[in-house]
């Protein structure tokens, strides 16, 4: 089951103005050690923005592939990528740190913290390399903890903090650019329940605000919170399917 | 990022990882201080050489007619021996220069040797006994401190009056005043008139042994034969008058010993600048020694730099990758790791020329060797130092800037 497209792309096509993120017949193969890894087999894909979407798929599917992709962290071996308007399957490295700069806030399983910088430091980071001034950075680095509220522990470190804290100072950062996609990675994986309700809570409201969140997950009751999950199984979409929230 | 913000973080990093930082500077460090404390000591004999030896000691546009050179590094034993079967020079050469020279000069005899002075039941042994002319404390910058030198009438009727050199009137008299006391120098009763300031020492020589009596007084017997003078010395007004009193000089000499055109001189006219050659060669084995110290000990510096770099690289691996992902580009990544071993040199590097100070005064305190540090060493230090850490960033750095993002992040 499958939602249909609002779309009809073809090759030398513009996504339409509402679409944040579009993929279309995108692939990707890996050589690994001679034999050729199809990770990805054709996956066309829209997302507009303010969608809530949960990619889900078993390992192996082509999930983290597809996530690496939307995150500008790899380049497809065919097929187009659009991201805020600009087609960015084509660009090159130092262009696409560039997109991950403005356009992508990434959140990590594993946090990935700078463990000898204060939250504050931690979350200025992509303004350092978006070459914004200092006084601007801290602002806007307090702004955002203080939208994940931890607008009282901009000094303490990560070892200072609890997981949850930890994950709220890593989603600030990846809100501080004001990206266009915030895209998580399991960012519930290394947290109790308690605390996954806690992060959950947290991207609902970042919902509501009007961010645009895709999010991989395994977890169904995690997976429950997106307004759309998409499943991907051997490189292709299973189902695409919105549901109540 | 801003190369502010790529230092600011070298300089974090350092802070937090101390003891790896201190080894890696280890090098840089050794490097940057002897090469300061060498060069130091090198600057500081050579400004001594320039200055105060050649210039003061041996004085300003003066030259001596000597049967060989004083200073002679490195001479074969033939050309010694060629030297040793040379005529001396004589009291008739001393005049006839005299009477011959065109240009304005002073000029004064000189004979040297050791002997023994004494007062009463004191004695300075091992003093330099010069018989010279009156001139010869203004050629050779010798004020007087008490007292005063002998006089023209008083050396050409060769008065049996001395003048005594700091450490030879410190010896005999103490605290008395020497002045108008009898020494007896060689069984001759010399009346003293003088003392000459405090001259202290050259390279460990003391300076202030000695005692100056006229040429022509009864001691001349105790430093040469009769009729014969070690050096003749002469002072011209400027350095081009000098030349030409060389010239007239050497005129003189030759048509005295009847050399024909095609023959060598027989006679040397040494000027500060064959003490400064003299000096110039040993200190052409230091400077060839010491670039060799200091590259070896940068090189290494370089080479321990660039490993705790690798491994500093290859430790912060997540580090990179989260960077990337927040949009770090290459040059931002490169720029990180290089300044972090600049950094690290430098500091090793500003270490280095602290210690290399110190050991400069220690080495000036605990030797004869006149030290002097000079900027220009701070400066290549430090600059070396910093381009060793370039240099040495350059390979991790760009392994770290080559990093792709996805297997750096999945990296434990």
């Amino acid at each position: 089951m499958t939602l249909p497209l609002p779309q009809t792309f073809r090759t030398g096509d513009t996504p339409l103005p509402d679409i944040v993120i579009l993929t279309h017949k995108l692939t990707r193969a890996y050589d690994m050690g001679g034999e050729v890894v199809r990770a990805l087999q054709g996956v066309s894909i829209q997302i507009r923005k303010n969608e809530y979407v949960a990619v889900m798929g078993p390992s192996g599917s082509g999930k983290s592939t597809l996530m690496n992709l939307i995150g500008c962290l790899d380049t497809p071996t065919s097929g187009e990528y659009w991201l805020n308007g600009q087609k960015v399957s084509d660009l090159v490295d130092d262009e696409l740190a560039r997109i991950r700069n403005k356009e992508i806030g990434f959140v990590f399983q594993t946090f990935n913290l700078l463990p000898r910088a204060n939250a504050l430091h931690n979350v200025e980071l992509p303004l350092i390399y978006a070459g914004h001034g200092a006084r601007e950075r801290r602002a806007q680095a307090a702004r955002a903890l203080e939208r994940v509220g931890l607008g009282d522990r901009m000094e303490h470190r990560p070892n200072e903090l609890s997981g949850g804290q930890r994950q709220r100072v890593a989603i600030a950062r990846a809100l501080v650019n004001d990206p266009s996609i915030l895209l998580a990675d399991e960012p519930t994986g290394n947290l109790d329940s308690t605390t996954s309700a806690e992060i959950m809570a947290v991207f609902r409201d970042l919902h509501r605000q009007g961010q645009t969140i895709v999010m991989v997950t395994h977890e169904h009751d995690i997976a429950a919170h997106a307004a759309r999950v998409v499943t991907l199984r051997d490189g292709l979409i299973a189902s695409d399917q919105l549901q109540a929230a | 990022m801003p190369v502010f913000e790529a230092l600011r973080l070298a300089l974090q990093t350092i802070r937090a990882q101390k003891l790896k930082s201190g080894f890696s500077l280890l090098g840089v460090f050794i490097g940057v201080a002897s090469l300061i404390g060498a060069w130091s000591i090198v600057n500081g004999v050579n400004r001594y050489m320039t200055e105060k030896f050649a210039q003061t000691l041996f004085g300003v546009n003066t030259f001596q007619l000597r049967r060989r050179p004083m200073f002679t590094p490195n001479v074969p034993d033939s050309v010694w021996r060629a030297w040793a079967r040379r005529p001396r020079i004589r009291f008739s050469d001393a005049e006839a220069l005299s009477d011959g020279f065109t240009v304005p000069v002073v000029t004064a005899w000189q004979s040297s040797e050791n002997n023994t002075v004494s007062y009463r039941d004191k004695q300075a042994r091992d003093i330099e006994l010069t018989a010279a002319s009156e001139r010869y404390f203004e050629i050779k910058n010798l004020r007087l401190a008490t007292g005063r030198a002998f006089t023209a009438q008083e050396n050409r009727s060769g008065a049996a009056v001395a003048v005594l050199g700091d450490a030879v009137a410190q010896r005999l008299f103490v605290d008395r005043a020497p002045l108008g006391r009898n020494v007896r120098i060689g069984g001759m009763t010399y009346r003293v008139i003088g003392v000459v300031e405090k001259q202290g020492s050259v390279l460990g020589f003391p300076l202030d042994r000695f005692v100056v009596v006229p040429a022509l007084s009864p001691a001349q017997n105790l430093v040469n034969p009769p009729g014969i003078l070690d050096a003749f010395l002469v002072k011209a007004r400027t350095e081009p008058e000098m030349r030409l009193a060389m010239d007239q000089a050497e005129g003189i000499m030759r048509s005295r010993r009847h050399l024909r055109p095609r023959q060598d001189d027989n006679f040397a006219l040494d000027t500060s600048e064959g003490v400064q050659r003299f000096w110039a060669g040993i200190s052409r084995i230091l400077v060839v020694v010491l670039p060799g110290v200091v590259v070896v000990s940068l090189v290494i510096g370089g080479i321990v730099i660039m490993n705790i770099m690798l491994m500093s690289v290859a430790e912060r691996t997540r580090e990179i990758g989260l960077r990337k992902s927040l949009g770090a580009r290459r040059r931002d990544v490169l720029r990180q790791f290089l300044a972090e071993s600049a950094a690290i040199a430098t500091v090793g590097a500003a270490f280095g020329v602290v210690a290399g100070i110190a050991l400069t005064f220690l080495i000036a305190a605990a030797s004869p060797l006149p030290a002097s540090v000079s900027p220009v060493s701070i400066v290549l230090g430090v600059v070396m130092g910093a381009g060793v850490g370039v240099v040495a960033g350059v390979y991790p750095a760009s392994r770290a800037a080559r990093l792709d993002p996805i297997a750096a992040l999945r990296q434990e």
